[in-house]
């Protein structure tokens, strides 16, 4: 009996020592190697977002911290965070907020089902991705929207919505630039625009005018007018498209999309979209038949 | 005849027994009539697009060399007809962009006759002119993934090839275009498996047939030479043993290490057809102008072989075979690995081996979750777990389909898309998948 209860204690005793002499080693061994790492970094990665977006160009939130610490960037490079926050974030460092000029991704096709029609039926995977890698999805225009939804899906802001016709239509104020969806997308459709970028070019068909037409009513057609209208060396054609030239964005005028034939170059203001006068009205909101 | 014993019989593991479909085996090739356009995009191979040496206007004769290659991983291209250049721009492709082609309208009067070419003193070739003949001839592989054959016949620096391993394996049901030219043009195969030998080096070559053509391994062995080099074996008739590593392990039980080419374990493969057009054309000094398609399937009027011009538009093709029904898919390619296209103003490219007229399911199949049954797993040829890398694909978490399940392996036969009873599309989320990492890759 008393050797059974020798064993229990003597291996009762024998852990704890053991435990002990580990835990001894633990600390020294924090002691030892403790590395010192700023305290603000914890704080400003609290006020953060935790979204880890990229938006600004860091790899993830904490990264962003640190450099924001360190005055490698500006608080107001994080897109996702509302002003207010940036600021506080600004004042707790004591440091300039910065300013940076809001980007929103924007699609460069307005080719919804009720104008651009569609040469096959695609009855595979559900995904634009998926689509693209059977013949090109199936709709006439090589180069357009194929509105099945792969940025809406990729966005985690809830920023992109599929509207009625088969397009996403970014809400500016959620957008905050990620570029998720520029990956996302197939076709390359989508970029990102400062917002004073309002001057847009939706097409980006490359085939001459006739085809381009045929294959999708509001298409560029390439006639050149917008860059007549607009300001020396502002646009200029290429490749059957109107490029316009953002290094002198200040030049831009709702001039240049008036005598649009097609309404492909567009004015963008708070998310109106407006068409030139001479732009054919579209009055149809039924998806095209299928052209043979 | 050649009995095979069954228990011997030459083959890889796993892969799948599709339904063959061949009707159109005992179908002699016929020749198509000029289509009145052609369209010859300039990007028919895999690799940099050949450069026009003609302008709209200008009159060009069956034969002549209209685009040249530009560098060593490139192909020059031929005009399949007399006729006149209308136009170099902008054309649909099989895959979906555009692409830039060359437009020829052919005139009303055009002959079969070729009416451009040198012809070089075979026998004299050193290996180097061979492969540059070969080139010029604008040779890409015509099993269906078009590359240079050129590039393919000049194994890289350091390693030996000791065996020329041939396609003739056909494993895709309704193509029969293989086993047709193996019996019509012996040959030429012959002829073209003597000069790649000179190429590269090899001191054997071995066709590989799958043993539903066994008159096609008689046909061969009849006419190797006798020296015994060149033989034809019939392998078994299995779904993917047409591709390169099952081909190779079923004919000589090397298994091709991973992310490597087959030239590592000292083999070369081609297919059967650009071997038969090697063989044709180098000693006539012709450029490919034609090629041989099989067009099947149900709503097929007028199955056949046919000897389609490179450019003849998918529409012509078809409205010359006929088919039924308005609303339908077609597949360039094989059943199994062909894609469907979407416009019928894509033409026939050197890749062609097929056009396919199917009729339209009425209702899409519906997909359901994977029920984690394992058949996708019994069946790859590969080895891989199709599963796994098609939920990861649904969750877009392809670095760790690259790194832990190895999705670059895949060669997207469609073994496992074929057996899924779920109906999930697992080859088209794996060719999603790869294309990603491609981009990902470049950026």
């Amino acid at each position: 009996m008393s050797e059974f209860w020798a064993g229990i204690i003597l291996a009762g005793a024998f852990m704890a020592a053991l435990g002990g002499a580990l835990a001894l080693f633990l600390a020294l061994a924090s002691r030892r190697l403790y590395v010192f790492e700023d305290p603000r970094i914890d704080a400003v990665e609290n006020c953060l977002p935790h979204s880890n977006c990229g938006a600004c160009g860091t790899a993830g939130c904490r990264n962003f911290a640190e450099q924001v610490v360190s005055g490698e960037i500006v608080p107001a490079k994080c897109s996702v965070n509302p002003p207010e926050m940036n600021a506080y974030i600004a004042g707790m460092l004591g440091v300039a907020m910065g300013e940076v000029e809001k980007q929103v991704a924007r699609l460069a096709c307005a080719g919804g089902h009720h104008v651009a029609r569609m040469r096959a039926h695609y009855a595979g995977l559900q995904s634009c991705r998926g689509a693209a890698v059977v013949s090109g999805g199936g709709k006439d225009c090589a180069w357009g929207c194929l509105g099945l939804g792969d940025c809406e899906d990729v966005c985690d802001f809830d920023a992109i919505q599929m509207n009625g016709f088969g397009l996403p239509v970014v809400a500016t104020d959620l957008c905050t630039a990620c570029g998720d969806c520029v990956e996302a997308c197939p076709k390359s459709l989508f970029s990102l625009q400062p917002i004073g970028h309002q001057l847009w070019m939706a097409c980006k068909n490359q085939a001459d005018g006739e085809t381009a037409e045929a294959q999708c009513a509001v298409a560029c057609t390439a006639c050149g007018k917008c860059v007549a209208d607009s300001p020396a060396g502002l646009m200029h054609m290429d490749g059957n498209l109107a490029v316009i030239n953002y290094a002198h964005n200040s030049l831009t005028s709702i001039a240049s999309i008036e005598r649009c034939p097609t309404g492909a170059i567009v004015w963008l203001t708070d998310g109106q979209v407006t068409r030139g006068h001479a732009a054919k009205k579209i009055v149809r909101v039924t998806p095209l038949p299928l052209a043979v | 005849m050649n009995f095979l014993p069954f228990f011997r019989r030459k083959t890889f593991a796993r892969g799948i027994h599709p339904a063959g479909n061949k009707s159109t085996a005992g179908m002699p090739i016929r020749r198509m009539p000029f289509a009145p356009r052609m369209i010859l995009p300039l990007a028919q191979h895999i690799g940099k697009p050949a450069v026009p040496i003609v302008r709209p206007g200008e009159e060009v004769v069956r034969g002549q060399p209209i685009a040249r290659a530009d560098g060593l991983m490139s192909l020059p291209l031929h005009a399949p007809a007399d006729g006149v250049i209308e136009a170099i721009e902008l054309k649909p492709s099989a895959r979906g962009p555009w692409v830039n082609a060359i437009v020829l309208r052919v005139y009303e009067a055009s002959t079969q006759e070729v009416r451009w070419a040198t012809p070089p003193d075979v026998d004299a070739l050193t290996p180097q002119e061979i492969v540059a003949a070969i080139q010029a001839a604008g040779i890409a592989g015509m099993g269906g993934a078009a590359f240079p054959a050129h590039v393919k016949l000049t194994p890289p620096k350091g390693t030996v090839i000791d065996t020329l391993i041939i396609n003739g394996a056909e494993c895709e049901p309704f193509l029969t275009c293989d086993h047709r030219v193996m019996l019509e043009y012996p040959q030429d195969v012959i002829r073209g498996i003597q000069l790649a030998m000179r190429a590269c080096g090899a001191p054997r070559a071995i066709i590989g047939i799958e043993d539903n053509k066994l008159d096609a391994v008689e046909m061969l062995n009849r006419h190797a030479p006798a020296d015994g080099r060149i033989r034809a074996e019939a392998v078994a008739t299995k779904y993917p043993q047409g591709a390169a590593e099952t081909l190779i392990y079923a004919l000589t039980g090397r298994e091709v290490p991973i992310g490597a080419r087959s030239s590592a374990v000292g083999v070369l493969m081609n297919n059967v057809m650009t071997m038969a057009y090697i063989g044709r054309l180098i000693p006539a000094g012709e450029g490919v102008i034609e090629r041989v398609v099989t067009v099947a399937g149900p709503s097929v009027v007028r199955p056949g072989n046919y000897l389609v011009s490179l450019g003849t538009p998918m529409r012509s093709l078809i409205e010359y075979a006929g088919a039924q029904g308005n609303e339908k898919q077609i597949i360039l390619g094989g059943p199994m690995m062909g894609e469907a296209v979407a416009s019928l103003d894509v033409p026939i490219v050197k890749g062609a081996s097929g056009v396919l007229v199917m009729p339209e399911r009425e209702i899409a199949r519906r997909v359901y979750p994977c029920i984690k049954c394992g058949e996708c797993v019994s069946v790859c040829p590969k080895g891989l777990n199709p599963s796994m890398l098609g939920m990861l694909a649904a969750r877009r978490e392809y670095d760790v389909m690259a790194e832990q399940f190895f999705i670059g392996e895949c060669f997207e036969c469609g073994s496992c898309s074929y057996v899924c009873p779920s109906h999930i599309p697992l080859v088209q989320q794996f060719r999603v998948a790869k294309g990603i990492l491609k981009e990902r890759a470049a950026a």
